[in-house]
């Protein structure tokens, strides 16, 4: 019951951490004047008109940022559960732990001689 | 107050959904709007403070009321949608920035009977839910049909991303010391507080954190705001405030998560205590820790200059990422060997020895901590001189081969070649 309760919580925080900005949004929707205006809706472009598309090619350095994140992020769920037990684990959970980590640390020296961290 | 609600012949299922619900408002509004009211005022004037200026002091005493004055204009303003912008995701976009920031809060342990939602998996909770906000800066960017906008939300996105993985990693260590996910047992673990022991693993967290909220010298995110090729360029109004707001909140929200973590939460002489007394010296206590924290960050904010961002990024991966993972290991290590034995000391606290009077003075817990968090200091500082001789000799040798360079080419006083003069009298 007590872990429902804590889920249940979460669930009802979801909808009002949605619901909290969701009422001054809406008040200024109110509020607000509404003068709509051919000018205004352009988009931006530091006061000339705009050239082309809105969707840009962009550079491959992003992707390669996020694979990298993804590989670090998906080491570090697999560290948590880890971590939390370690106390009870013998000495052996460190070696495991070591060559794992290991693994990725040679995964980033790679990584970093290719130059998949440097920007542009 | 279930057990109240239920004595009035209430349900107990509404019961437990009413006082949840308004657990949640509590949670949640504290988190949002209490802090906005004081901290958007202390961070003016601070930063008016640190640049020998006064800050706003017309509205309201010493300035107080600017919030609301901000707040009403901000609400105040027309709501423009750019033309051929994605309206459901442009109008999502800011409810996600603070939904992400404010769903932090369920968790953080405000005193040991005050907490939203104690989790058993508190931490891991707490990252992927932080991690939202990096979406909403993505979907800003993407729905508002400008180039710019999604190229200046594109490298702020890198930024965030990148700058999770040490904090991530760095949350690791608290987790590994304490032996458990949920914050309410890390602050409980924590009879020496882990700023104490593993320093190294709390500034990469206070780093990583400078770096994930966009907080200076990491300004780049802001200062592409800042400047015309921001994410939120095409938003107005109350929505600029929201995307606005998100960052600021996010920015208490880590130093609290640092209290939390590092520091000992709500863990203070008199916290124990049973009770309303216990619940308002915790909740004191974490505040205040927080608040400290929190002027450190704007002290350091408002000190340094700004980095490029791809020195920013060169920092990360280069340099925190490897510290961090090396920590990591090393803690590990030292923790498996020095494990506390709290059973040991506990029996000689028991036994009435001189030791074991000395032992209970300070509290048996404290004292099996010791010699882990000692040796675990000594780690820390071992790791950090190695890095600062490692970071010393390559900056002599970058000097040594500016230097060799200067040298081979003398400077350039003017033409290298002398030009023929034409003789006089011709």
């Amino acid at each position: 019951m007590q872990q429902v309760n804590e889920w249940l919580f979460i669930g009802i925080f979801f909808a009002i951490s949605w619901a909290l900005p969701a009422a001054p949004i809406l008040i200024g929707g109110v509020l607000g004047p509404k003068r709509a205006n051919r000018l205004k809706r352009e988009t931006y472009e530091c006061g000339i008109e705009t050239v082309g598309d809105a969707w840009v090619q962009f550079k491959v350095q992003y992707y390669l940022y996020a694979i990298v994140f993804l590989i670090f992020d998906v080491e570090a769920v697999f560290l948590f559960p880890w971590a939390a037990a370690y106390n009870q684990l013998g000495l052996y959970a460190f070696f495991e732990m070591l060559i794992f980590v290991g693994l990725l640390g040679v995964a980033l020296l790679y990584a970093w001689r290719k130059g998949a961290l440097e920007w542009t | 107050m279930i057990e109240a609600l239920v004595n009035l012949g209430w349900n107990p299922h509404i019961a437990t959904f009413v006082a949840l619900l308004l657990g949640v408002v509590a949670c949640a509004s504290f988190g949002l709007i209490w802090f906005t009211v004081i901290g958007l005022w202390l961070v003016r004037k601070v930063a008016a403070r640190v640049q020998d200026r006064m800050g706003p002091n017309r509205v309201g005493p010493f300035g107080l009321f600017q919030v609301f004055a901000d707040l009403g204009k901000m609400i105040t303003k027309e709501d423009i949608t750019p033309q051929g912008a994605d309206k459901p995701i442009f109008n999502i976009a800011p409810l996600l920035a603070i939904a992400a920031v404010v769903l932090i809060w369920a968790v953080m342990p405000f005193a040991k009977t005050l907490i939203g939602a104690d989790l058993s998996v508190g931490a891991l909770y707490f990252i992927s839910v932080a991690s939202l906000g990096t979406l909403g800066v993505l979907l800003a960017g993407w729905s508002s049909n400008n180039k710019y906008a999604l190229i200046g939300a594109l490298r702020a996105v890198a930024a965030l991303v990148s700058y999770e993985v040490p904090m991530v990693i760095s949350i690791l260590v608290p987790v590994l010391l304490a032996g458990t996910m949920s914050m309410n047992g890390i602050v409980e673990a924590q009879h020496i507080f882990y700023i104490f022991a593993v320093p190294l693993s709390a500034f990469v967290f206070f780093t990583s954190n400078l770096g994930e909220t966009g907080r200076a010298p990491f300004d780049v995110i802001e200062a592409e705001s800042e400047l015309v090729a921001g994410y939120n360029i095409e938003y107005t109004g109350i929505k600029f405030g929201m995307f606005q707001a998100a960052e600021f909140v996010h920015s208490f929200t880590s130093c609290a998560l640092m209290a939390v973590l590092f520091v000992g939460g709500w863990r203070g002489p008199g916290a124990e205590l049973p009770g309303l007394a216990g619940a308002l010296f915790g909740f004191i206590y974490f505040f205040s820790k927080s608040m400290v924290i929190y002027m450190l960050l704007l002290w350091i904010g408002n000190t340094v200059p700004r980095l490029r961002i791809d020195q920013m990024m060169a920092f990360n991966w280069k340099f925190l990422v490897p510290l961090q993972l090396v920590n990591l290991l090393a803690v590990a290590f030292v923790a498996k060997i020095l494990q506390p034995n709290y059973e040991a000391v506990r029996a000689t606290a028991e036994s009435g020895s001189t030791l074991g009077n000395i032992y209970r003075v300070f509290g048996p817990e404290f004292i099996a901590d010791l010699p882990r968090a000692i040796a675990l200091l000594i780690v820390n500082v071992i790791i950090l001189g190695g890095v600062g001789l490692m970071i010393r000799n390559s900056i002599r040798k970058e000097r040594a081969s500016v230097e060799a360079n200067r040298a081979a080419r003398p400077p350039y006083l003017g033409r290298r070649t002398p030009v023929e003069q034409p003789a006089v009298g011709d």
